[in-house]
């Protein structure tokens, strides 16, 4: 099932110039309308005329979250106020909000989008969803609001919290699609076996459309199996629009993007320099449509690859691999970047130990000394020692087959592993600079 | 002659050793045997006690990683080259033997046993037991 079939399915060097046409027009666009930008391109040199294939994007500068924070509130929007009919911010942790504007087009392109990923992922106008996602300035709950209203479902706006009452309108309406984090998906499951509700059997929720986190493919199957449902990612960011940016169809097999409105781009965290199809790299994107905030190359700091086959699906739009990462989580070991939720997903598959661990780096001669530290559960393994050190050359290869690189597995008792430590606990580096 | 062995998973660092075994005497319980055997970053403690269940649960309270497993307990002292007799009768029957450790017994004077882990420990009992050897009976 489709959305917007023709624009969905579109034969991609067909794509393609419709791409180029429009980020002609964005360069020259951004450049007449935000000061930002003007001064940005005027020292390149750089306008739409100049611009001769998709691969000239590389010249133009890249935008950071930086850039908005500088510009705060409104100085980065391209429209005045009496054209903006929506204001959105994300949750800044440290200091002021990245704000961004909507006029009543973008509006219309963004609940396109969200229609889009939500058809492809299944639902449809038969469908009551509920929305557990919180309303207010963040953008998930509205832009998954408007984007399944718009393909017809029924959506009740139950917001976050209250969780109790979620699962009695849940039982109550006979909801079939869920729309939440993944980590409260697991939670709701909890809860509703807490209060004598299985949510196999006694809810009729069948779909959930996951966002505004990450999820891994173990914790993707945890959910499917504690509610009986299929469960599909999204994703998204405020600065770009929200939820819209690229969503999976029903294959799974990666996240398409809605190309004619977002171009895609990876790049080097480190060099900047952009990386071709299939290569891991950080995810910048630049939009082509919107007209109240629009972003030239802006780097989302998440990490993943970029897949242009056509998809089994049918749809001809890029896919992005599930993320990887924050590049800022990532560290460098012997030359390879490494990424916490890559040592996290070789963990949970091994039910012998622990989800925790540890990373120490030394410099042993010269060379990088790559250690990890587990706490082992499975006290089976006690009776000999071949039994211990086969687990831990099972870690190593699982974790030689994920990351590339061969660290040396260290056992360690349950608990001693401190919890929600940050990325400055998890990582002992003792490396010599 | 079959006994129960408690194995303990052990970081090796300073004084881990001495805290697992406080745990065990302040719930006052006495340690028949205790063998340690490590590599550089952890080892595995081996204790026979009479009160298996009980450490069990006191070690498992205490988030450790713990699980018990029969082994054999052959008696060495009466009989001359006590511990080789012993080895040859279980190697004549092609019985392989995973690790074994040695203690002397605090009840009868003289008495030292030996406490061996084997895979078919009911075979190797009435092998041993055909050929005259006896070992520590401990009920709960
Ligand atoms: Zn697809």
């Amino acid at each position: 099932m489709y959305w917007q079939k023709d624009i969905e399915t579109m034969d991609r060097a067909e794509l393609e110039a419709l791409q180029l046409a429009k980020l002609k027009k964005l360069v020259d666009y951004c450049h007449d309308n935000v000061p930002f930008y003007r001064e940005k391109l005027d020292a390149s040199g750089i306008t739409g005329d100049k611009i001769k294939c998709l691969s000239d994007i590389q010249y133009l500068p890249l935008t950071t979250k930086e850039d908005i924070r500088n510009n705060y509130p409104f100085g980065m929007f391209a429209r005045p106020m009496k054209d903006i009919v929506r204001i959105h911010a994300s949750s800044g942790t440290t200091g002021k909000p990245t704000v961004v504007g909507y006029t009543q087009n973008d509006l219309e392109m963004w609940s396109n989008c969200v229609s889009r990923l939500v058809v492809a992922a299944g639902a449809s106008a038969d469908d009551i969803v509920q929305i557990a996602f919180g309303y207010g300035l963040f953008t998930g709950a509205l832009g998954l609001h408007y984007g399944l209203e718009n393909i017809g479902a029924t959506v009740v706006p139950t917001s976050s919290g209250n969780t109790e009452k979620h699962l009695m309108l849940m039982k109550d309406f006979g909801t079939t699609v869920l729309v939440s984090t993944p980590s409260y998906a697991l939670y709701m499951a909890e809860i509703a076996r807490d209060i004598g509700l299985d949510p196999r059997k006694d809810l009729k929720v069948r779909l959930g459309l996951l966002g505004s986190e990450g999820c891994t493919l173990e914790m993707r199957d945890k959910i499917e199996e504690a509610w009986g449902m299929f469960a599909t990612d999204n994703y998204g960011m405020s600065e770009l629009v929200g939820p819209g940016v690229s969503g999976e169809c029903t294959y799974r097999c990666g996240l398409h993007f809605a190309e004619d409105h977002f171009f895609p781009e990876i790049i080097d965290s480190n060099t900047l320099e952009s990386k071709g199809e299939g290569e891991l790299g950080e995810l910048v994107i630049t939009t082509l449509s919107k007209e109240g905030f629009p972003l030239i190359r802006y780097r989302t700091k998440d990490i993943t690859r970029l897949n242009y086959e056509k998809c089994a699906c049918g749809r001809t739009h890029a896919r992005m691999d599930k993320t990887v990462g924050r590049s800022d989580d990532m560290i460098k070991i012997k030359g390879v970047n490494v990424f916490p939720t890559q040592i996290e997903s070789v963990l949970v598959s091994i039910p012998e130990v622990g989800p925790h661990y540890q990373i120490v780096l030394k410099t042993v001669r010269h060379t990088t000394d790559f250690e990890v530290n587990i706490e082992l559960l499975d006290a089976s393994l006690l009776t000999k020692y071949s039994e211990l050190e086969g687990l831990q050359k099972k870690i190593a290869h699982k974790m030689q087959t994920v990351l590339g690189l061969n660290p040396k597995i260290n056992l360690v008792e349950p608990k001693s592993l401190e919890r929600f430590a940050g990325k400055a606990k998890r990582v002992i580096d003792l490396r010599e600079k | 002659m079959i006994i129960k062995q408690i194995s303990i998973f052990v970081e090796n660092r300073p004084g881990r050793l001495a805290e697992i075994t406080d745990i065990i005497a302040q719930n006052g319980i006495n340690i028949r045997a205790l063998s340690i055997a490590d590599t550089t970053h952890f080892g595995i403690l081996r204790i026979i006690t009479e009160h298996t269940n009980q450490v069990e649960e006191v070690l498992k309270k205490n988030d450790l990683t713990v699980s018990i497993t029969s082994v054999i307990s052959v008696c060495i002292n009466d009989k001359p080259g006590g511990l080789s007799s012993v080895l040859h009768v279980l190697a004549d029957n092609d019985i392989q033997i995973e690790y074994m450790y040695a203690f002397v017994s605090d009840s009868k004077k003289d008495d030292a046993y030996v406490v061996m882990r084997i895979e078919d420990d009911l075979r190797a009992q009435e092998i041993l037991k055909a050929h005259g050897f006896y070992g520590l009976e401990i009920d709960e």
